[in-house]
């Protein structure tokens, strides 16, 4: 499938899963409606961003729920209490990040297990900062992530906004081109003279970067935070990745495309619920989304090799 | 490859080490309750971590995350068709295991006809499994029948019985890898797919029979684990995904495929459990324990690359 049309899948599902759901409930389509529908998916964004950093490099985080819920943690209680510390642990954890994308490289280990090891650590840390549900969002994340601008919700602006900035960062400029190179063929990148330690810390500096985003847009939301919060958005994440138009091997993955990823997966629970769909059933039919959206690029591709 | 150089030594030697530091505090007493406990509890670890096994076993990017919800399915369809009536333990473990064998075959057509990568079918097909176990459950707690609660925490000759059908699936498992066609044939397709289909080896009959196995074991374990508990819950499986990926690492195979070790895989599972009854016998809180437990993760993780690049 040319690099062009990867995203036209995505972009056509939204539009679909969006069509049906104004359809099955008409009052959505409006300033309020649009944004509850995509209130959460702001955090999800951020964070399916920072998995699609790790997996451009050819790498996954299985840590990136717990490390999201962990920043929660801080946000509540840290940064609301003692803003000072607080931004020096979140810029501790971002540094952190780019430590573990470096050590992985230097000791060519595996990703998947260091960021299993990691998510008890994140975990731990989360439960010793806050050991029961709790705390409160600074009031400034908090009006932030309640704007009302003009005209377009503030989720969707902000999801438009992620999209174009990592676009610019990943598709657009020369070093984003470089960090994808790392994911196609790490050993040509080195021999044409970068460091490629350098390279993998920054792009695990940026996944922690925009986990430390995610964790402070959600704790915006919900006004509190517990070391459970954002579990989910590990598998959430990697999901989001893919059904943007993203591949787990050779560096091919769409910013644009994670972010309508993680906005078509919000707007699945929104859908369903409309659907009055009996709660039971309410997550299998998300997993059945999934599925559907992933056989209609496997056509989309088949038809692509064949033309 | 001799004394120090076996893998499986080390993840022995750690859950030996757990196990000496935890009696150190209490001068040896209680010795013999905290074996028994982590035989029961590291059995099904050992389970589901022998089926991941075989699964990463099959080359980069296989992995089963479907396992936790596979155990609860199997958890409690058996306990429901069982009904808590005596005598029919036999229908139940007939129930898991086919329903183990329902979501492997589910997982790889997923994978094999719509060419999924295996960490995204596996994921999104275990929201469906798990809406399945929702649904079949109802928020019901039936208890499991009298004898098969009995077998499920009984013990036989000072072992429990748990650990015992651990022991004999592990024994098959490294009979069928060692001994077996198959087993070569499945090491052949982790190191190269396509050597070993040119080679002549059916790979996708071994996928296919990988996949149904890792899916009966968490049926297996799913069923006993609801029995040894008094009953299943939704939430029963959860943390056997981590785990399951954890034990085989610890037991010294390689993530990247076609190198599996089950004897490493028993003893990464005593370990597991031993490493958290140390820390809690040593006062540590949950924060501080999850925190130890990632680190002593990522410990042998360095350890073992060090080794490996030793050789």
């Amino acid at each position: 499938m040319p690099q062009r049309y990867r995203i036209l899948l995505p972009v056509v599902s939204l539009a679909v899963l969006l069509a049906l759901t104004f359809w099955m409930q008409p009052r959505a389509m409006s300033y309020f409606g649009l944004n509850l529908l995509f209130n959460l998916a702001v955090p999800i964004a951020l964070a399916t961003v920072a998995q699609m950093m790790i997996i451009m490099v050819n790498d996954i985080d299985l840590s990136l729920g717990a490390f999201v819920s962990l920043v929660a943690c801080v946000t509540a209680t840290w940064l609301n209490d003692a803003p000072l510390a607080g931004l020096l642990i979140l810029a501790a954890l971002v540094l952190s990040y780019a430590a573990l994308g470096a050590v992985i490289h230097v000791l060519d280990l595996p990703a998947i297990v260091v960021t299993l090891g990691m998510s008890f650590v994140w975990g731990g840390l989360a439960l010793f900062i806050l050991p029961t549900p709790g705390g409160a969002a600074p009031g400034w994340l908090r009006s932030l992530m309640t704007v009302k601008p003009p005209l377009i919700p503030m989720a969707v602006l902000a999801a438009i906004l992620i999209a174009a900035i990592t676009h610019l960062m990943i598709v657009r400029s020369g070093l984003g081109t470089v960090l994808r190179g790392l994911g196609g063929n790490a050993r040509s990148v080195a021999r044409a003279g970068w460091n490629v330690t350098a390279l993998k810390a920054l792009a695990y500096g940026l996944a922690g970067l925009f986990g430390v985003l995610a964790g402070m847009a959600l704790v915006g939301l919900t006004t509190s935070a517990d070391a459970n919060i954002a579990l989910r958005y590990t598998l959430l994440s990697i999901a989001g990745v893919i059904l943007g138009g993203g591949e787990f091997i050779g560096g091919k993955v769409s910013p644009v495309g994670a972010v309508i990823g993680a906005l078509t997966l919000t707007l699945a629970a929104s859908f369903l619920s409309f659907l009055r769909l009996s709660p039971d059933w309410q997550i299998g039919a998300q997993g059945a989304i999934l599925i559907l959206v992933l056989t209609a690029r496997l056509l989309f591709s088949r038809r692509g090799a064949a033309a | 490859m001799s004394g120090l150089a076996k893998p499986w030594l080390w993840a022995w030697l750690a859950a030996a080490l757990a196990f000496g530091a935890t009696l150190a505090l209490t001068s040896g007493r209680g010795a013999g309750e905290l074996a028994y406990a982590a035989m029961s509890f590291g059995a099904f670890a050992a389970i589901v971590g022998l089926g991941q096994m075989l699964v990463i076993t099959l080359g980069p990017g296989n992995v089963d995350l479907s396992i936790p919800a596979t155990m609860t399915l199997a958890g409690t369809l058996a306990l429901k068709v069982m009904g808590g009536e005596p005598g029919t333990a036999w229908i139940g473990l007939a129930v898991a295991l086919a329903a183990g064998l329902g979501v492997g075959a589910a997982n790889f057509a997923l994978i094999w006809l719509l060419r999924l990568p295996p960490i995204i079918a596996t994921l999104a097909a275990s929201l469906v499994y798990q809406s399945l176990a929702i649904w079949s459950n109802r928020g019901l707690r039936i208890k499991p029948p009298p004898g098969l609660a009995d077998f499920a925490t009984g013990r036989v000759l000072g072992v429990p019985n748990v650990a015992w059908v651990a022991l004999a699936l592990a024994a098959a498992t490294w009979l069928m890898l060692e001994r077996s066609v198959w087993g070569r044939w499945l090491l052949a397709s982790g190191q190269n797919l396509r050597a070993a289909r040119l080679a002549g080896v059916p790979v996708q009959a071994v996928r296919a029979a990988t996949y149904l196995a890792v899916a009966v074991f968490a049926g297996l374990a799913g069923y006993l684990l609801a029995s040894f508990s008094g009953g299943a819950a939704l939430n029963m499986g959860t943390e056997y995904l981590l785990m399951s990926i954890a034990v085989v690492v610890i037991g010294g195979s390689s993530i990247a495929g076609g190198n599996s070790n089950v004897p490493g895989v028993l003893g990464a599972a005593l370990f597991m459990f031993l490493v958290v009854s140390m820390l809690n016998s040593y006062g540590a809180g949950a924060g501080l324990r999850n925190v130890l437990t990632g680190a002593i993760i990522i410990a042998i993780v360095i350890a073992a690359s060090a080794r490996r690049s030793r050789q």
